[in-house]
């Protein structure tokens, strides 16, 4: 009997880690379905290096702050939730934001304006409020593991294609973020390339950011169409259940 | 429990309660909101604390950076981060408050100064230079430390995206003459950028101005009684 429970509670662990993965990775993906913290999405993605450092610190605070805020949700009431997340998640980006200026100090130059903004980011205090005020450490730490992993994915593939179409490069500069192995990481993609002005600047970045959102809504598309297309050679009776999961 | 014969003071006694029980939630919840001030400000100090040492270094360490690529330590015999000489507020310099040069010493003399340089006229406002001057006036090298100029087209101040700051090494105050230090779209001997002139145009004005600062407050700049030693690090400082 225990033994059931055990192995049931293990495989609804399970399960539920892996829908908090697929959420934040894809279906729920903050930066492509819910469109949330644009003003960094934006405004950093102009180059990988960039894009990279926002996302790890983004990352580390949504984290921080999820594990935080579930740890202390039952002795929150509600009518002080909200400024009790705000102050945990202003604590924690001051810190990251004291760590990068100690150990990164040149990229800190450069997102400059970026890292206490990171605090008015809405995934934050969205994933607090959604999510981890209302679940346990475990899948709170996930949850913002993969929700900060999903925003840095999208930063990172907007980076790679503005650095590459605006300059020509990938990679350059990675030394700021890695130290002096990265120093001649970059690889010039198009030699003597003149500059994509439009690339580089935000009205290129909503435009990329537009072409993610298509393939994404592309790729969604055909996945339901085979699944629909799957669907009639089955049994008629278990179409009408669909408890398992399994399609 | 409620009694239907006397309502009035039943009233009064939910009243009581309920101003009661507002009271208690408000001091509970102001003092679980200054419990968690009392933590979140305690998590920052520390993290102060540990990191502060760590970040004056970086902070010195890139100061230093840049102040020797404009000066490299063959010319001079001093620790330039330390030795600093206050500047009054002007307007050459487009300084508000007062700002501080750097000093390189060789035997004792003076033989170069950095001066912290404002072209408040950038295209997306001021961009912060450090001009290098010699003693007899000609310039040592330009940087540009922060600036807000459009990647692409005005960051091409930068030395990592081109090389056109280090075309000021050398020049000094008549060499060109007054007409040829502007752009050469003004008539001048400076190049522009394709697609930007108002980024360099604000950087060859305010280097002219420097150097004019520098010819102006040359007996001041060059003393080296005037400079103080300033030293954080827990090394010797160097003797003057």
């Amino acid at each position: 009997m225990t033994n059931n429970t055990d192995t049931a509670a293990a495989t609804s662990t399970t399960a539920l880690l892996a829908k908090i993965a697929k959420d934040g990775l894809w279906k729920n993906n903050p930066a492509l379905v819910q469109l949330l913290g644009l003003c960094p999405l934006l405004g950093v993605s102009s180059s990988v290096v960039n894009a990279l450092g926002l996302g790890i610190a983004t990352m580390l605070v949504v984290m921080g702050s999820n594990i935080a805020v579930s740890l202390i949700r039952h002795q929150v009431t509600d009518a002080i939730r909200l400024p009790v997340f705000v102050m945990i998640i202003a604590s924690f980006t001051t810190c990251i934001e004291l760590l990068m200026q100690a150990y990164t100090y040149e990229l800190y130059r450069i997102l400059g304006i970026f890292i206490p903004l990171i605090v008015t980011n809405c995934i934050i205090l969205g994933r607090a409020d959604a999510f981890a005020s209302r679940n346990s450490v475990l899948p709170a730490a996930f949850d913002g593991f993969m929700m900060g992993s999903g925003f840095a994915v999208i930063l990172l593939l907007l980076g790679a294609m503005r650095e590459l179409i605006g300059q020509g490069t990938l990679f350059s500069g990675m030394d700021l973020l890695l130290g002096p192995i990265a120093a001649d990481w970059t690889i010039t993609v198009f030699p003597n390339y003149k500059q994509f002005l439009f690339a580089i600047l935000p009205p290129g970045a909503f435009v990329f950011m537009g072409f993610l959102i298509a393939i994404k809504n592309i790729i969604d598309r055909r996945m339901e169409e085979r699944n629909k297309q799957r669907q009639p050679t089955e049994p008629k009776e278990s179409r009408r259940v669909r408890v398992t999961g399994n399609i | 429990m409620s009694d239907d014969q006397i309502p009035l003071k039943d009233a009064t006694q939910n009243s009581a309660s309920v101003k009661n029980a507002v009271f208690t939630s408000i001091i509970r919840n102001s003092f679980g909101l200054g419990l968690f001030a009392v933590f979140t400000v305690g998590l920052i100090s520390i993290t102060w604390i540990l990191t502060q040492e760590k970040i004056q270094t970086q902070v010195r360490a890139y100061e230093a950076r840049a102040l020797m690529e404009i000066l490299p330590q063959k010319t001079h015999d001093n620790v330039l981060v330390d030795s600093k000489t206050t500047l009054e507020p002007s307007r050459l310099l487009s300084s508000q408050t007062t700002t501080e040069a750097y000093v390189a010493l060789n035997n004792g003399e003076v033989s170069a100064v950095i001066l912290p340089v404002i072209a408040p006229d950038g295209y997306n406002g001021r961009i912060d230079l450090l001009v290098g001057i010699k003693r007899d006036g000609s310039l040592a090298g330009v940087r540009a430390v922060t600036h807000k100029e459009t990647p692409g087209l005005g960051d091409k101040i930068n030395t990592n995206v081109s090389d056109w700051i280090l075309s000021f090494a050398g020049k000094s105050l008549n060499q060109p003459t007054a007409e040829g230090w502007s752009v050469k779209k003004d008539g001048g001997d400076f190049d522009q950028f394709t697609g930007a002139t108002i980024t360099p145009r604000a950087v060859v004005a305010a280097v002219h101005r420097a150097l004019t600062y520098f010819e102006t407050h040359q007996k001041h700049l060059l003393n080296p009684r005037n400079i103080q030693q300033h030293s954080i690090s827990e090394e010797p400082s160097h003797d003057q």
